[in-house]
């Protein structure tokens, strides 16, 4: 029993050794926990569909964690029957890849959020916004009729995707150049849009607003919401979705 | 003199600076902010024209001549400006609870929204209220146990203005929606900056002090303060870790995106949580109730294997907040199964504080400020039996994004922060003052039963109403459907919202008695007429640095 490592009492007589110490017991967790996560393949199984947002949808975004939405919806559906009856197919790590950081969110003082889109109309996002008790009269979100007022901040867009990419988003060179041009294509039903649909597989171009004569945060919103759970086609994922085989090579 | 023109055109350069960041800014919020530390640079450059201590100098009541010959005058600050925030924090916390039950008083306007007001309302109470208080009571207790003045004096200063610069930083930064959207880190990059610059100053101070001790032992309150503040910083590094879309703007974009940023914040989260909430009051608890009760600690061996196997453990719980989602299993179940056997070691810290009434016991029917201590280690024992309950798997299917999660966290901060720290405040008053006693024991006693009973009003809400939606959320009917639709959750909860608000009016209420009696303490009111309870003596002649004596 006289097997020790160190005399406590020399801990307790020295403030490096017992900082030191300190340090390295609180850093064990932590790098088991986190640091395999960058190097193990299986953390992130490829998906195929899952694409960076478009600098619309990005703006979206940022309005999304601006409002602290993520304070009361979540983005992760669990896999429980009920919850994928409720809001669809589980989230896969994939679907987040490119979400710096993470909206998974920790609580659900409203619905999650991770398979919003396509789910309702553009016109029922905008109305609700507005006034989510004009819609579901026992709601208790805020209003955001704010947005709708507002003009879209668009002349940061470039250094937006820059820094996106400097993190670690592939957006190429020609995407973030032409980010300006891209985020008018896709709010305008008008513009040609040949070059955003080739950047970004299976995008989706209409005025989300309703309003033509401005790109407002409206437009970026919604766009956010309406492209969130849309970029896997959860049919051709489903092998991945059988417990235990997800790991199969 | 000529140190204190240098220090003063050094506050002066560094305002100009910010006004030309102000002026360069990319967007309003970050020119706002500029501005914000402008002013303060001109304040400090100001002050430090004036000597240091200005603001003491100047109101003779927060330098009070007492007996003690340490270095206080900061911690009487400190001991203001934790009442103040604690009060902002538990109003905004009403507020925001209201919101839920009446959104209407969301008041259709964008700076005051939930999701803008809740980050204030979580900073306010664990940052401001919570950091306020761990850092005078750290200053307080590390000269006591060291019998040395603070070292670096003016550094200390620094580190106590510097974080309240970060405080209202951080806040109005909320109202504007700057945000990163990680909780208890929501503020942006260069108030992270700041904070380090502050916090690594703070650090200095602390080993500094103890380096200067006059004891040859680092009594165990200072091992838990040590190592609160070396792994907040260390958490707060490495969450942190961010790109800024503009050097003269306020958005950044997270070095980490899914999975790796899910699992670093919520490391970080929940260890914000288990030092800044837990290792540091441990520290407060460590000197204020073997003081407030006369008695030394129960254990020294116990304080040792507690001290060791709750910072090694509490780092490895953060993937609880993750459960089922897309975090890989096996991080999930590292988590569960470290945060059950966490219960032990914070176990280990409820026992060593309340044995430590032994042969003292009386002292709860007599003393209302170890009834307040008591009841706080109490509610500790209980969240942190709680806690490793919800971190099973299968209960947290149930309560992970309910309401029960918000109920466990005010059981923790109300029951456990919240009373310890009222409890050292209340120990405090008196001796930083010079005064006999607080003005009142009786407004003490009223204190502790509104917030006792506002926090069994709050916690008993939210674990019906967080139960209560788990169960409808999975309900299936006869058919095979599910039966309830998310609004409908959302509406049987509204009574549950009017108890929890009622709860947070309770402890507001017990909040404001409390700075009633602090604030007539300090004026030197007479004490309040009241049938007497008892008091723990306070001897001027013990409080003092130790004075080398020469061999003889």
């Amino acid at each position: 029993m006289a097997f020790r490592i160190i005399e406590h009492a020399k801990l307790e007589r020295n403030v490096a050794l017992l900082g030191v110490f300190a340090l390295v017991t609180v850093m064990i967790g932590g790098l088991v926990q986190i640091t395999p996560l960058f190097w193990i393949d299986s953390t992130i199984e490829k998906v195929e569909g899952v694409r960076p947002y478009t600098p619309l949808e990005q703006a979206g975004r940022n309005i999304y964690i601006r409002e602290g939405c993520y304070v009361c919806h979540s983005q992760q559906v669990r896999p429980f029957r009920d919850e994928v009856e409720r809001y669809g197919p589980y989230s896969l790590a994939a679907e987040s890849m490119y979400d710096h950081p993470f909206q998974w969110g920790s609580k659900r003082t409203g619905p999650d959020l991770a398979r919003v889109g396509g789910r309702y109309s553009d016109e029922w996002h905008r109305a609700h916004l507005k006034d989510p008790r004009a819609v579901v009269p026992e709601s208790i979100m805020p209003p955001y009729a704010f947005l709708a007022e507002k003009s879209l901040r668009t002349d940061d867009i470039v250094a937006q995707l820059t820094a996106l990419s400097r993190v670690g988003v592939p957006y190429s060179k020609e995407a973030i150049a032409k980010a300006a041009a891209d985020l008018e294509a896709q709010a305008n039903p008008d513009a040609d849009a040949t070059e955003l649909k080739k950047r970004y597989p299976k995008v989706q171009v209409r005025d989300y607003d309703g309003d033509p004569t401005k790109i407002t945060e409206m437009d970026a919103l919604v766009s956010y919401l309406q492209v969130l759970g849309t970029m896997v086609d959860h049919k051709k994922a489903a092998s991945q979705q059988v417990p235990n085989e997800g790991a199969a090579k | 003199m000529e140190k204190l023109v240098m220090r003063g055109g050094v506050w002066l350069f560094v305002a100009l600076l910010l006004l030309l960041a102000a002026a360069a800014s990319s967007d309003w919020a970050f020119s706002v902010h500029m501005s914000i530390a402008c002013l303060a640079a001109l304040i400090a450059a100001f002050a430090s024209g004036k000597g240091f201590d200005f603001l003491s100098q100047r109101y003779p009541v927060l330098s009070a001549d007492n007996a003690s010959k340490y270095d206080d005058d900061l911690i009487r600050f400190g001991l203001i400006a934790t009442i103040f925030w604690g009060l902002a924090g538990f109003l905004a916390g009403l507020y925001i609870a209201l919101q839920l039950a009446f959104p209407a008083l969301n008041l259709n306007f964008e700076y005051t929204t939930f999701g803008r007001l809740r980050p204030l309302h979580t900073s306010a109470v664990i940052f401001a209220f919570g950091g306020n208080a761990l850092i005078a009571t750290s200053f307080y207790v590390v000269q006591r146990t060291c019998r040395a003045r603070l070292a670096f004096p003016s550094l200390a200063r620094f580190v106590f203005w510097g974080y309240q610069l970060f405080i209202v930083l951080a806040a109005t930064g909320y109202l504007m929606g700057v945000t990163q959207s990680k909780e208890y880190a929501e503020p942006e990059w260069y108030v992270d900056l700041w904070l380090t610059v502050v916090w690594v100053s703070y650090l200095a101070v602390f080993v500094g002090t103890l380096m200067k001790r006059k004891e040859p032992h680092i009594y165990v309150a200072n091992w838990f303060y040590l190592s609160f503040i070396i792994t907040v910083a260390m958490l707060h590094l490495v969450n942190n870790v961010s790109l800024p879309v503009s050097l003269v703007g306020s958005q950044s974009y997270s070095a980490f995106a899914g999975v790796q940023s899910a699992m670093t914040q919520w490391w970080y989260g929940h260890n914000a949580v288990g030092f800044f909430l837990t290792a540091g009051f441990l520290a407060m608890m460590y000197y204020f109730v073997p003081k407030q009760a006369e008695r030394p600690v129960y254990s020294y061996r116990l304080s040792i294997i507690h001290f060791w196997a709750l910072i090694f453990l509490y780092i490895w719980a953060g993937p609880h907040h993750l459960h089922y989602t897309a975090l890989p299993d096996w991080a999930q179940t590292l988590g569960m199964v470290f945060s059950i056997v966490l219960w032990m070691p914070s176990w280990g810290g409820m026992i060593n504080g309340l044995m430590t009434l032994n042969g003292a016991w009386e002292k709860i029917r007599t003393d209302p400020i170890i009834r307040m201590m008591v009841m706080s280690l109490a509610f500790y024992g209980m969240s942190t039996f709680e806690g490793p309950m919800m971190s099973i798997k299968a209960v947290n299917s149930l309560s992970h994004y309910t309401d029960w999660t918000i109920g466990h966290v005010h059981s923790g901060a109300l029951g456990w922060n919240g009373m310890v720290t009222f409890g050292c405040l209340y120990y405090l008053a008196p001796r930083l003052w010079g005064r006999e006693r607080l003005y009142s024991l009786r407004m003490v006693n009223w204190h502790f039963w509104l917030a006792s009973a506002g926090i069994v009003f709050y916690a008993s809400a939210m674990w019906v109403s967080g139960i209560m939606q788990g169960l409808m959320w999975r309900e299936y009917g006869a058919d095979g459907y599910l039966v309830y639709s998310f609004v409908e959750t959302v509406d049987a909860m509204f009574p549950m919202y009017l108890i929890r608000a009622f709860g947070g009016l309770l402890y507001l209420t017990g909040a404001i008695v409390m700075t009633v009696n602090i604030w007539k303490t300090i004026a030197g009111s007479p004490l309040r007429q009241e049938a007497p309870m008892t008091e723990t003596p306070y001897n001027p002649e013990a409080d003092r640095p130790a004075v080398a004596v020469p061999a003889e």
